[in-house]
């Protein structure tokens, strides 16, 4: 849970928030920037999409750039970053397993038959 | 009779960061989002699993996702999907510092770019059957229909939660005291912007 650390609204674009045992969340700029770089990313796939010339790095090239923004998404705007682990492991947890499990599902209908 | 330690509330709700103690030390209500999504990963995984497998079984002379996928607008419904996320954290960050005016118009801003996304959706959904592909057209159109309907329906159900938080919001009921509702529903948007990063990506952009 969260505590204001500000009474002042103006001043919001430059303070950090409190969450709860001591950690500090992104100001109102920061995020902005954070959002500012995941629609360059999302922009970055685009085009790559539209470059034939990459050949087989297209496919890879784009599972990074979304597993980044992913990752950015999950620990800056969803606070897995700054909140308690136990949140984290019950993610990561549902995450893991619904990788395992239709990994196993992809390779076995993928196998050469 | 009682053998348990009775804590003041102003020392409890400090201790465990605004929400009454409780066993962990953490907001049950938090936990138990944080294992729901864990559980929706599971349900986008199957579903995205099962595109992924049909989307190449289009029978001969039948609609396959290059004919109709339409990159520049579904890029666009993207980003307007990423900008929401944006604004629902500082709506968050609004009521947190106790800012109501910001808090207002983040809230009423996320859930009116959600309703512009699933506009976006109906629109090439509509598109889409106009082309000839439909739940039955073949492997590729049932599959997508289910996994762009699912995370659609999601939207939408999130929309319906921002949109009852804002008026809550106007009729003044969503004080500092209802911080961690905020953040709920905002955990439940994020997550619906992610399984799109990865829709977005696995299904119109990768060939």
């Amino acid at each position: 849970m969260s505590t204001a650390t500000s009474d002042n609204a103006e001043t919001s674009s430059t303070v950090t928030t409190d969450h709860g045992g001591g950690h500090e969340h992104p100001s109102d700029w920061q995020y902005i920037k954070i959002a500012m770089l995941l629609a360059f990313i999302t922009g970055a796939e685009v085009v790559m999409s539209y470059v034939p010339s990459l050949g087989g790095l297209l496919v890879p090239g784009l599972l990074i750039l979304s597993i980044i923004k992913f990752a950015i998404v999950v620990m800056w705007f969803m606070h897995l970053r700054f909140d308690n682990k136990l949140f984290r492991r019950v993610f990561v947890t549902g995450l893991a397993l619904a990788l395992f499990c239709y990994g196993i599902v992809m390779l076995t209908f993928n196998l050469p038959r | 009779m009682s053998t348990g330690t009775v804590v003041p509330p102003e020392v409890s709700t400090h201790a465990t960061g605004g929400h009454p103690p409780t066993s962990t030390g953490l907001s049950h209500e938090k936990i138990g989002m944080w294992a729901f999504l864990g559980s929706e990963c599971l349900l986008f995984g199957g579903l995205i699993s099962t595109y992924l497998l049909y989307r190449g079984e289009s029978r001969p002379g039948t609609i396959t996702p290059p004919d109709v996928f339409d990159i520049p607008f579904t890029s666009v419904s993207s980003f307007v999907l990423l900008m929401s996320s944006l604004t629902m954290v500082l709506a968050l960050a609004a009521i947190q510092r106790g800012d109501q005016h910001r808090l207002k118009v983040w809230l009423l801003t996320t859930g009116l770019l959600g309703a512009t996304f699933v506009g976006g959706q109906v629109y090439e959904f509509t598109v889409f059957v106009r082309e000839g592909l439909n739940l039955r057209t073949n492997l590729f159109g049932s599959s997508f229909y289910v996994l762009t309907g699912f995370h659609g329906v999601h939207v939408t159900l999130g929309v319906l939660m921002l949109l009852s938080l804002f008026s809550l919001a106007v009729r003044g009921k969503l004080g500092a005291d209802r911080v961690e509702t905020v953040e709920l529903v905002g955990l439940y948007w994020h997550f619906v912007d992610i399984v799109w990063i990865v829709i977005f990506t696995l299904v119109y952009l990768i060939p």
